[in-house]
């Protein structure tokens, strides 16, 4: 599996099939029990690897959102360019505004994760992800936990942010989504990546049984 | 066996549960769920008592309700005084030393965890009378800083016994705050590069600072009414100078039920609101999780 920068990968498969556990991996949430992840000439897989390091790199957003719920959006989005980079106050904050604005949640700066419904806190998560300027986006599932009505929103911030050049790799089991954003699809099951392709060779006659058999069960 | 409820049905079913796992609050839930009118009923008691048993004694209500009068401020201001700044102080050092064994409890060096549940399961399940004496006698009565002595006065030194006790059990309830925390949190600060001590410190310790009043404050009741245990080892507090005055009153048994009687209701007007208050939060926090 090779990723180029700006590229947007989804990964698809049933439940249990590795598709979490592969993008945990690439930010070491996971530790890598065998093979090799190279990222921007990080080696994932290496013990001593410097994980903190390599996270400034990697922006994850998950399927439960996971915002602080003690701080506000504003807050959400600061803290981590604040307390990890260091940056100067005034700088992160024009920042995470604007960001905020990205992800049209323009007013709803000081409000609480409480407070908003689950699409507007996932853009949240991703806004305070993004935050810290990463060079990979991964998305986990992240429409899985929300209402099919604002599925649609944070589809297009995800949207948006590949439009502009950033690399996705996503995890999600929208197909009409990954058929229209992605660049490239990996279908996986049991562990292992069983077929990948561009969006319209794979969707259209994908030639392991396994993918044709649960293309068959959803589409 | 009742239900509350009559519905019938041949489906195995839960019954109500009957089980509840040990109470964090059992203390203040007691000592709150009693009525408001406990105070001034045990206050008539020991007003009355007096006039009970004036017929057996040469001691006259008016003689003994004189004495009281006489000694009441004093046994305030130098007896139950003493025994809130015990309260305190033992509060303030078993807080900050159990925080600190609380995290290492969670600690990711498996040496640090090891040690701190020693430590947690030793001075938990020790008697506290046991620790107050250990500590009384071994800490020095005097200690050198710098080239001067430091007289340590008895009080400090039931603090320190006290507190051992409260570090315990203060432990336990910042470990069980910390681990009621979705370990989802934790993930989504390491995955922005937090360290696992700014992840500790500002993302998981504020979102359970509120769960861990009510069981700190239960602790502290129940702690405050131990108080009276550094008198015997001679620490000046209200039981300690409720005897001495007992005694300069000629150790007339008619004496006992007034003196122990105020030391009661005393420790009951303070610590009753402390419980009210106690089960107020954690209802509030309850709801708002």
């Amino acid at each position: 599996m090779d990723i180029m920068k700006g590229e947007v990968i989804c990964i698809i498969g049933p439940s249990g099939s590795g598709k979490s556990t592969l993008i945990r991996c690439i930010n070491a949430l996971n530790d890598v029990q065998s093979g090799s992840i190279t990222l921007e000439g990080y080696n994932v897989h290496d013990p001593r690897l410097n994980k903190l390091e390599l996270r400034r790199k990697v922006g994850m957003v998950f399927q439960q959102y996971n915002l602080f719920p003690h701080k506000t959006a504003l807050e959400n989005v600061m803290m981590a360019p604040l307390k990890v980079l260091r940056e100067p106050r005034a700088e992160v904050e024009t920042r995470a505004r604007a960001l905020i604005r990205k992800v049209r949640l323009e007013g709803k700066e000081d409000a609480y994760p409480g407070e908003l419904s689950g699409g507007q806190q996932q853009r949240v998560a991703i806004a305070r992800s993004l935050a810290m300027n990463p060079n990979v986006m991964l998305f986990d599932e992240v429409t899985a936990a929300l209402d099919p009505e604002t599925v649609k929103e944070v589809l297009l911030t995800i949207k948006e942010l590949a439009a502009d050049g950033m690399t996705c790799i996503l995890v999600t089991h929208e197909m009409g989504f990954a058929r229209e954003v992605a660049d490239h699809i990996y279908f996986t099951d049991k562990g292992v990546i069983v077929e990948h392709g561009a969006p319209e060779t794979f969707f259209a006659n994908a030639s392991d049984p396994r993918t044709r058999k649960f293309l068959g069960q959803i589409l | 066996m009742t239900h509350p409820f009559s519905a019938t049905t041949d489906l195995p079913v839960i019954l109500q549960p009957t089980y509840r796992g040990p109470d964090a609050l059992g203390y203040s839930r007691w000592l709150a769920s009693m009525p408001v009118w406990t105070l001034p009923a045990m206050a008539v008691l020991v007003l009355l008592w007096p006039t009970i048993v004036q017929a057996q004694t040469v001691y006259s209500t008016e003689k003994i309700m004189g004495i009281m009068v006489k000694w009441l401020p004093l046994l305030l201001t130098k007896g139950f005084a003493m025994n809130v700044v015990i309260s305190f102080f033992t509060m303030l050092v078993g807080t900050i030393a159990g925080l600190l064994l609380g995290i290492g409890r969670v600690s990711d060096n498996r040496y640090i965890r090891r040690l701190s549940w020693l430590v947690v399961q030793l001075f938990r399940n020790s008697p506290w009378l046991v620790l107050l004496f250990i500590v009384m006698l071994t800490l020095p009565f005097e200690i050198r800083i710098a080239g001067t002595y430091f007289a340590v006065p008895d009080w400090m030194k039931a603090v320190f016994g006290l507190s051992l006790p409260i570090m315990a059990n203060i432990a336990e309830i910042v470990r069980g705050a910390i681990q009621s925390v979705p370990s989802a949190q934790w993930e989504a600060a390491e995955s922005l590069a937090f360290t696992r001590r700014q992840i500790l410190w500002q993302i998981i310790l504020p979102q359970c600072f509120k769960r861990m009043i009510p069981p700190w404050m239960n602790w502290y009741a129940i702690m405050t009414m131990a108080t009276p245990l550094v008198s015997l080892l001679g620490v000046t507090e209200l039981v300690t100078l409720s005897r001495q005055a007992m005694e300069a009153e000629g150790n007339n048994p008619s004496l006992l039920v007034p003196f122990y009687g105020f030391a009661l209701i005393i420790f009951f007007a303070y610590c009753y609101p402390i419980a009210r208050l106690t089960m107020r939060l954690e209802k509030k926090f309850a709801v708002k999780g």
